[in-house]
């Protein structure tokens, strides 16, 4: 037990653990500190020096979110000293920044433009010391404009630490400290992984991704391309928190409604090939296990993930599923499956996704995915850039009247929308898997033991065959990338055995992916979670091999899982990848 | 084409700035190349970024090729009260090239730097090792006419 401390804010009494740090001893007695480089999931970083308090009983200052609470300690959260001193720092901060507030991405919901006005800080006290720096354009999935940047230090403690991808680093000291990459060469030159988690943490507008949205306007509003879409299992857990809805349900119907509203001309669902995913990679999985193949089996549906595999675990490749992402499935299928069904020529479609992901925009431009003889995936729009495009179309969302999805590519289970959430697609699996396996359905189809938010989550299960007796099948699921470089060490060591292994990039899975609404949480993230399997148990189908929309894709169309047909347009190959700017160094596996 | 550095030190963290050093000293136009960052990462196992982020925070260390002789002009203030500006004037002009820039013979690269510790001589530069002090004009003229006359 640790022990308890006693401690007084503001005159107030408080007992917390001993290490509490002053900040969190200041909100357990309500009182409010202002803070700006700190974030509740990250370590602190203590950058800004907002946070900083006096004490009764001691003639100095200190940093509250990084210094732990004392035994008898009387602290002062705000004075006139203090609310000069926070005033100043962020006078001195708007003198190096960019100013561009109505122009701004982060715009109404930037900390740094809250505080400053907040404190009615004047930007003109201090003279303008910005050196402008040019805009890191050329990765396909983040703009970065080091203009706005405050060298708070959050991206670098998410990318190096939570990620340990080590794209970003700091540069030069004092005045001149930048954030940036490797020799100052940018986001497309540099290892980076594309999870955009680094966007989602930022407090200013400094990190956002690639904007499609203006190009999804110009092909609605052109009567001469037909535009089909796409939204991820995450998107419904999310829409109702940003439109002042229930956040703890999916809205499903307004969501299906509100891209009808938008002019999209097919509005179809991820979850229909998150299924599709699952009947190939659980077949390509219980291959591998009949047959003597490569194991462990690692999931490839987050093309975060891929290309972190890529770059740091190459040999890893042959575990890796050859299943491409659900995104990916999904736009070979619409520019063959449906254009043939609807005879349309696939040269006019518009494949667009809606995904919480920045990392499926660079997967989307990866050279291999035009498998149906076009680009595959058109345009992804992160769920960022859909909300702004329903409120720039002036949708009321929360009074929309309900609506379905569009037939052929719209149906999906309960195994689809847990895609969304860390271990989801691990329970996807399994539950089809069994069914294949045991030729009857699993007595209890939810499989607690991979959901929630551990980091690692393992487990054994046991599984009576009908064609080769009991199995034992050790499998583990990993979200954020410091967790799947973990796992990956211990099966290179040989230190683990698993049969098989999901991996997701974003902490929390995709619901808490790199295109979610800035500032999402750890405890966002979980609840989001929470709602998909919530719809899941409410779904009257709750199995990928139930989904009628997939088997009458395999009888029309693709034949059965794995098959020929199958593999050339839902599979695909890996390649190595450099440490240093993520460069292609050679082919590993290839497509049969 | 660093074994020989990395011979003298054992693939610890801590050797880092001094593996550095090395390599920058050995290197004739004095920095340090991308591809020394990228050998150095896979010896020591550290990510390449984060040698890049040790490497500009020191003043000392270059990432940019820079000419065969280095002048480092101290700026601290005991220097800049005797006049370090005057000196700075005086050698963009001579050597015709900003801060940080390297002439187009290659054989001067004009920096600053903090304080280096005689102040009593102030005001002080350095040309790669050497220590020069009590800067005038005409004394800058001398010595950077020697060393252009040495090449
Ligand atoms: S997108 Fe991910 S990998 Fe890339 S810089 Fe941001 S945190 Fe790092
Ligand atoms: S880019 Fe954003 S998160 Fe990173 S240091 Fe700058 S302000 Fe902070
Ligand atoms: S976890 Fe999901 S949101 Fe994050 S990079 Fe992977 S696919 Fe994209
Ligand atoms: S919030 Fe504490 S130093 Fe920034
Ligand atoms: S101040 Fe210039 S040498 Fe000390």
């Amino acid at each position: 037990m640790t022990k308890l401390i006693k401690v007084s804010i503001d005159g107030l009494e408080v007992e917390v653990p001993d290490g509490t740090t002053i900040l969190d001893a200041a909100k357990k007695a309500k009182k409010y500190i202002p803070t700006l480089c700190y974030h509740p999931d990250l370590k602190p970083t203590a950058n800004c020096g907002l946070c900083v308090v006096e004490f009764e009983n001691m003639d100095a200052t200190k940093r509250a979110c990084s210094t732990p609470a004392w035994e008898g300690m009387k602290v002062i959260t705000n004075s006139n000293k203090l609310r000069k001193l926070r005033k100043s720092l962020l006078e001195l901060i708007l003198s190096n920044h960019d100013v561009a507030c109505p122009t701004c991405d982060q715009n109404n919901k930037c900390e740094l433009q809250d505080l400053a006005n907040l404190f009615n800080v004047d930007d003109s006290i201090f003279p303008k010391i910005l050196k402008k720096r040019p805009l890191d354009l050329d990765s396909f999935s983040i703009v970065r404009d080091s203009n706005k940047c405050i060298s708070c230090g959050r991206c670098l403690i998410v990318c190096q630490e939570i990620q340990t991808v080590y794209a970003l680093t700091e540069g030069g000291r004092g005045f001149d400290k930048v954030i940036t990459t490797s020799f100052d060469k940018g986001m497309y030159d540099s290892p980076c992984v594309n999870c955009g988690q680094c966007t989602v943490y930022c407090p200013v507008g400094a990190l956002r991704e690639k904007n499609h949205k203006d190009f999804v306007w110009e092909a609605l509003l052109d009567k001469s391309k037909y535009v089909v879409v796409q939204e991820a299992p995450a998107i419904r857990a999310t829409l109702g928190e940003e439109f002042g809805m229930n956040p703890e349900e999916v809205t499903v119907g307004k969501m299906y409604a509100a891209l009808h509203k938008l002019g999209f001309d097919r509005v179809f669902d991820t979850n229909f090939s998150a299924d599709l995913t699952i009947m190939e990679e659980g077949t390509e999985l219980i291959t591998r296990i009949a047959t003597g193949g490569t194991l462990p089996l690692i999931t490839s549906c987050c093309p975060g993930w891929v290309s972190f595999m890529e770059t740091y675990f190459p040999k890893r490749a042959e575990n890796t599923s050859t299943c491409k992402s659900p995104q990916q499935m999904f736009g070979t299928l619409v520019k063959t499956y449906f254009a043939e069904k609807e005879k349309i020529d696939p040269a006019n479609i518009v494949s667009v996704s809606i995904m919480p992901c920045t990392a499926k925009k660079f997967e989307l431009a990866r050279p291999e995915m035009k498998d149906s003889g076009y680009q595959d995936v058109d345009y992804v729009l992160t769920t960022r850039e859909f909300i702004k495009m329903i409120k720039e179309a002036g949708i009321d969302f929360a009074t929309l009247d309900e609506q379905k999805a569009d037939n052929l590519m719209g149906a999906y289970t309960g195994a689809g929308t847990i895609f969304g959430a860390t271990g989801g697609v691990m329970e996807a699996a399994i539950r089809t898997a069994y069914f294949v396996l045991v030729g009857k359905e699993l007595d209890d189809l939810d499989i607690k033991a991979v959901r929630g938010m551990t980091g690692i989550k393992e487990a054994t299960l046991t599984i009576p065959t009908k064609d080769f007796g009991e199995i034992k099948l050790n499998v583990v699921v990993a979200h954020g990338l410091s967790n799947a470089r973990q796992v990956m060490e211990w099966v290179e060591s040989g230190e683990k055995d698993y049969h098989f292994i999901e991996i997701m990039a974003c902490p929390g899975g995709c619901v808490g992916g790199g295109g979610q609404p800035y500032g999402s949480s750890i405890a966002d993230r979980a609840r989001r979670g929470i709602s998909l399997y919530k719809e899941d148990k409410d779904l009257p189908k709750r199995c990928s091999h139930q989904n009628p929309d997939v088997n009458k894709c395999y009888e029309d169309f693709l034949g059965k899982p794995n098959s020929e047909k199958a593999h050339k347009l839902l599979h695909t190959n890996y390649f190595e990848r450099s440490k240093l700017n993520g460069e292609i160094i050679r082919e590993i596996t290839h497509k049969h | 084409m660093y074994e020989k550095i990395f011979e003298k030190y054992s693939p610890k963290k801590d050797n880092l700035i001094y593996i550095l050093h090395d390599i920058q000293d050995q290197h004739p136009q004095h920095y340090i190349s991308e591809d020394a960052v990228s050998e150095v990462s896979e010896y020591l196992r550290i990510p390449f970024s984060h040698i890049y982020g040790v490497l500009t925070f020191y003043t000392m260390y270059s990432t940019k090729p820079r000419g065969k002789n280095v002048i480092r002009l101290c700026e601290s203030p005991p220097c800049f009260l005797k006049g370090s500006e005057n000196v700075l004037r005086k050698l963009k002009k001579t050597l015709d090239v900003k801060i940080n820039q390297t002439t187009k013979d290659g054989l001067f690269t004009l920096e600053l730097c903090a304080c280096l510790g005689v102040c009593g001589n102030a005001p002080v530069m350095m040309i790669n090792d050497d220590v020069y002090g009590n800067l005038n004009d005409e004394k800058i003229d001398k010595i950077i006419n020697k060393i252009r006359g040495e090449k």
